[in-house]
């Protein structure tokens, strides 16, 4: 488990959060994500297939990081489900950053579906390297 | 004491029984309740929707970062075949907390019924979605029958 961006605990439905709908509880999915740490910072990178750049919310409240995206669908009228994996359409997901990183400065992307976000380090808490001369 | 933890209790099981009737209601009798013999295990990526009309069959490939070009579909005697891979790369120099994402290759195969055309397909891909449209047969579709 990642010390310095440490997952929020949701109220599990399908394994994901539970989002309130005019009244009706939606129950949200919780998209798939790869976290890793380099020397500038850290990358998420999270599957959300069918939420194009208008729909996605990714923020900052506090120390939480929120990733929120709705998926667009197009339906004809009279469409009836024959199978159906994937039956929410809010992904939802939200991490809890350490002080170390430099949230005011957080970049995000999205392309065919999949969303990369880079939390920099700090520049004065980067680790630097230290030379070694010779005497 | 005893009363209280008895009601807390049942109180508890109500709860769960509406949750549970909520989470039927929700994701709805009779959609694939049987499984098919083809058919592959809760969260295999990549997951699919189908829905139907009486015109065509429609299916969702919730694929996110596939190239297309590396998507191979095929419609054959009412079986739609989906293959291609997703490799992710590894940094080598990070240090990872978490590896979520499906990496590799896959092959989902769905059952689309006999009266389907294999030449009438469609496919496209967008925001990570490959949707796939099949028109039926034009001998297969109800036709509304005139009463004179």
């Amino acid at each position: 488990m990642a010390r310095n961006v440490t997952e929020v605990a949701a109220p599990e439905s399908q394994g994901g959060a539970v989002q309130q709908t005019r009244g009706r509880t939606e129950a949200g999915m919780r998209a798939p994500v790869d976290i890793y740490e380099d020397g500038e910072g850290i990358t998420l990178e999270a599957d959300m297939p069918g939420v194009s750049r208008e729909r996605l919310d990714v923020r900052v409240d506090g120390d939480t990081l929120l990733l929120e995206g709705n998926v667009q669908f197009e339906l004809p009228k009279d469409a009836e489900a024959m199978y159906a994996d994937v039956r929410s359409t809010v992904y939802r997901r939200s991490f809890v950053l350490s002080r170390e990183l430099e949230t005011s400065n957080i970049q995000a992307t999205l392309k065919d579906g999949v969303l990369t976000v880079r939390i920099p380090k700090r520049a004065e808490l980067r680790p630097r390297r230290v030379e070694v001369r010779t005497a | 004491m005893f009363g209280r933890l008895t009601s807390l209790q049942d109180s508890l099981l109500d709860e769960f029984w509406r949750l549970h009737q909520e989470m039927d209601e929700m994701l709805g009798d009779g959609l694939s309740s049987a499984g098919g013999i083809r058919s592959a295990p809760r969260g295999t990526f990549p997951a699919v929707n189908v829905i139907q009309t009486p015109a065509e069959v429609q299916v969702y490939l919730f694929a996110p970062g596939v190239d297309p070009k590396k998507l191979d579909v095929s419609v054959q005697r009412g079986l739609l075949t989906v293959s291609g891979e997703r490799k992710i790369p590894v940094h080598d120099e990070a240090t990872y907390y978490r590896q979520e994402r499906f990496s590799g290759e896959f092959r989902r195969a769905i059952s689309l019924g006999d009266d389907v055309d294999p030449d009438k397909v469609e496919a496209k891909y967008r925001d990570g979605i490959l949707q796939i449209q099949v028109r039926r047969r034009e001998s297969a579709k109800p036709r509304q029958i005139e009463i004179h």
